[in-house]
């Protein structure tokens, strides 16, 4: 209890805005009250009235939130407690603190699997993809966005507006035709991960694009018209101008490329072959397959141990998440 | 010469988006209508056999029973998640708007799923929770109560994954949340010193305001849900008694198990147009009820 206090009390610290807010919203709910001095005995009783209703309202709302989170965060809180327990125990009770605490479940976790692949290789495999794949999607999409937003071009109209369409152009039709073409390619089961890989050289996140015009289009274009005038050229204008200042979207952009990538099930399910190259998520999917059912503290564990680099990005950075989502809304 | 040197720099921005361009006609424009022509035929890629043009993989959808019980199944699927999910976020959102101590965190505390739910360890832990010896299940066994089969009972296998939609309601949530914070307060004041009463504000102001968001979100949100693939595919395999077979997965069997890629495509094609369909319908109906404030009108 007394952590969530503490959490309370730090996250107010970070947060300075909503203060002066807080002080007009009171000015709102207070309005009965006139002057201090000629309170009559009506006034001061509809005051206190006034005062418990909010009390009592302010008392709902933390209700309502406490309750809505508990129900949000308990099946999480409770992962984590049933990989620590025994099989035998983990549907027995609601308590997600174990009674007799095990690693059991942690130890076969990190057994090897079929003898070449096992939770850290399989982990290992799925950072050898996102990573290329956030950088080759972060450095195509800011090229892009720059060319769209500050350059009128021949055709520039048109092929804005089809990538704009594609933004409408669900994935699930794109499977199949991708699919065959990866084939032709001879890309299906590539050892490098080339499917995965490479389309993101490309700037096919047409999201992130838009995200980045969106905030480009608020970046006033002076300075790059003073260091046009000192003799920059249009790439030194991008890299020494343009990128620093949209340097938090950029990091947005790259924090849910991030998480997307490295959640991602479909894409190495339709690309990866073979057991040694699978990722995380594969590996995952078929642990619990073959396992559900009788060693679930395994099963959790595996999974617990496969998200965990997720977890940490996202609390070092929730802000980023957070800022990003609410800049334009992000698919999730 | 000079003229093609002045011809050059003034398209110089085209060479930003020569990526894209390839990106755009290697890896969208061309499979998209690769697609559509192969969902004119019986293409199979294990055969790779092909006999030419036909509209049987259309009739089929509409005529075969499993295939048109998972178009109903994904429209159903859609709209128990959508309403459910944006009315919650709605909801809670408004709550959290009203500048309570601990606001970040519980902001925080109600994202977490959103940001992790895709992965497949939260659909493993889903199997754990709703499973028919699951936590679910004997949680409410000690309250004495019979909960339903999630796993195994067609009735419920679907609302089971809808539940884990749902609970993923933060992305939408800080969504409204940021709308939210644009409503300017006077108009609140205003109406306070009028008399409205908090429900009135909310369904007067609030809800008029921030229709551009609710229509944002509705349509990515619909748009998403039509796609759904890793709750089925993971957690119910589209069982029990294909009760959770969605047109995804029903596209993924038919491509990639049995490898009738001009089925597939046909199939891919239907939902296409149905989604375009919705997007159309929204943006069409977004002139009568979505309210943008730089109009004039």
């Amino acid at each position: 209890m007394s952590i969530e206090n503490n959490n309370i009390e730090t996250s107010e610290k970070t947060d300075i805005t909503p203060k002066a807010d807080i002080k007009k919203s009171d000015k709102v709910e207070m309005t009965p009250v006139l002057g201090k001095k000629s309170l009559s005995k009506e006034a001061k009783r509809a005051n206190r009235n006034l005062m418990v209703r909010r009390g009592i309202n302010t008392f709902l709302r933390y209700f309502v939130l406490i309750l809505v989170g508990a129900i949000m965060i308990y099946p999480l809180i409770w992962m984590v407690g049933a990989a620590f327990k025994n099989n035998s125990e983990i549907f027995s009770s609601m308590n997600p603190i174990p009674i007799k605490g095990t690693l059991d479940g942690f130890k076969n976790a990190v057994k090897s699997y079929g003898g070449n692949i096992n939770i850290w290789k399989s982990m290992l495999n799925t950072y050898s993809y996102v990573i290329p794949q956030v950088i080759l999607t972060v450095v195509s999409s800011v090229l892009t966005a720059y060319g769209f937003a500050r350059f009128k071009f021949v055709g520039h109209d048109i092929l804005f507006g089809l990538m704009m369409a594609m933004l409408f152009l669900p994935q699930v039709v794109l499977n199949v035709p991708q699919y065959m073409l990866f084939n032709k390619f001879g890309w299906v089961g590539s050892e490098h991960y080339l499917p995965l890989i490479v389309p993101a050289a490309f700037a096919t996140e047409t999201y992130f694009i838009f995200m980045l015009i969106q905030f480009l289009r608020g970046v006033p274009k002076e300075l790059e018209e003073s260091a046009q005038i000192d003799g920059c050229n249009v790439f030194q204008i991008l890299i020494k101008i343009i990128v620093p200042m949209i340097m938090p979207a950029v990091v947005s952009c790259a924090l849910f490329k991030f998480m997307w990538a490295s959640n991602d099930f479909i894409g190495p399910l339709l690309y990866v072959k073979t057991p040694a190259k699978y990722p995380a998520t594969i590996f995952v999917k078929l642990s619990m397959d073959s396992d559900a059912g009788f060693d679930w503290n395994r099963v959790l564990a595996t999974s617990l141990i496969s998200i965990m680099p997720n977890i940490l990005v996202f609390f070092a950075a929730q802000n980023q998440f957070i800022e990003g989502i609410s800049a334009g809304g992000v698919k999730g | 010469m000079n003229k093609l040197k002045k011809f050059g720099k003034k398209n110089i921005g085209f060479i930003f988006i020569i990526p894209w361009l390839i990106g755009f006609l290697v890896f969208k424009a061309y499979p998209f209508l690769s697609s559509l022509y192969y969902s004119f035929t019986d293409y199979n890629l294990f055969t790779g056999k092909s006999d030419g043009f036909t509209l049987q993989n259309y009739k089929d959808v509409f005529t075969i029973a499993v295939e048109k019980t998972a178009l109903i199944t994904t429209f159903k699927y859609a709209f128990m998640t959508v309403p459910m999910k944006l009315v919650f976020a709605l909801f809670i959102a408004y709550i959290l708007n009203f500048k309570l101590k601990g606001v970040n965190l519980f902001r925080t505390i109600y994202y977490v799923p959103s940001i992790l739910g895709g992965s497949v360890a939260i659909a493993v832990l889903w199997k754990a929770l709703f499973n028919d010896n699951g936590l679910i299940r004997s949680g409410f066994a000690l309250l004495g109560i019979d909960a339903p089969h999630f796993m195994s009972d067609p009735k419920w296998a679907l609302l089971m994954i809808s539940i884990l939609r749902v609970w993923q309601f933060g992305s939408a949530m800080v969504v409204f949340l940021a709308a939210l914070k644009g409503v300017p307060t006077e108009l609140y004041e205003a109406a306070a010193i009028d008399g409205a009463s908090k429900t009135r504000q909310f369904f007067s102001i609030t809800v008029p305001l921030i229709t551009p968001v609710i229509f944002y979100n509705l349509v990515t949100q619909l748009v998403q849900a039509f796609q759904e693939f890793n709750g089925p595919y993971i957690i119910t395999r589209g069982g029990p008694l294909g009760s959770t077979t969605l047109m995804s997965l029903l596209i993924y069997n038919n491509a990639f198990v049995s490898y009738d890629m001009g089925k597939a495509s046909a199939q891919a094609w239907v939902l296409f147009v149905i989604l375009m369909i919705f997007t159309m319908i929204s943006f069409w109906s977004q002139k009568h009820w979505v309210y943008y404030g730089d109009e004039e009108n």
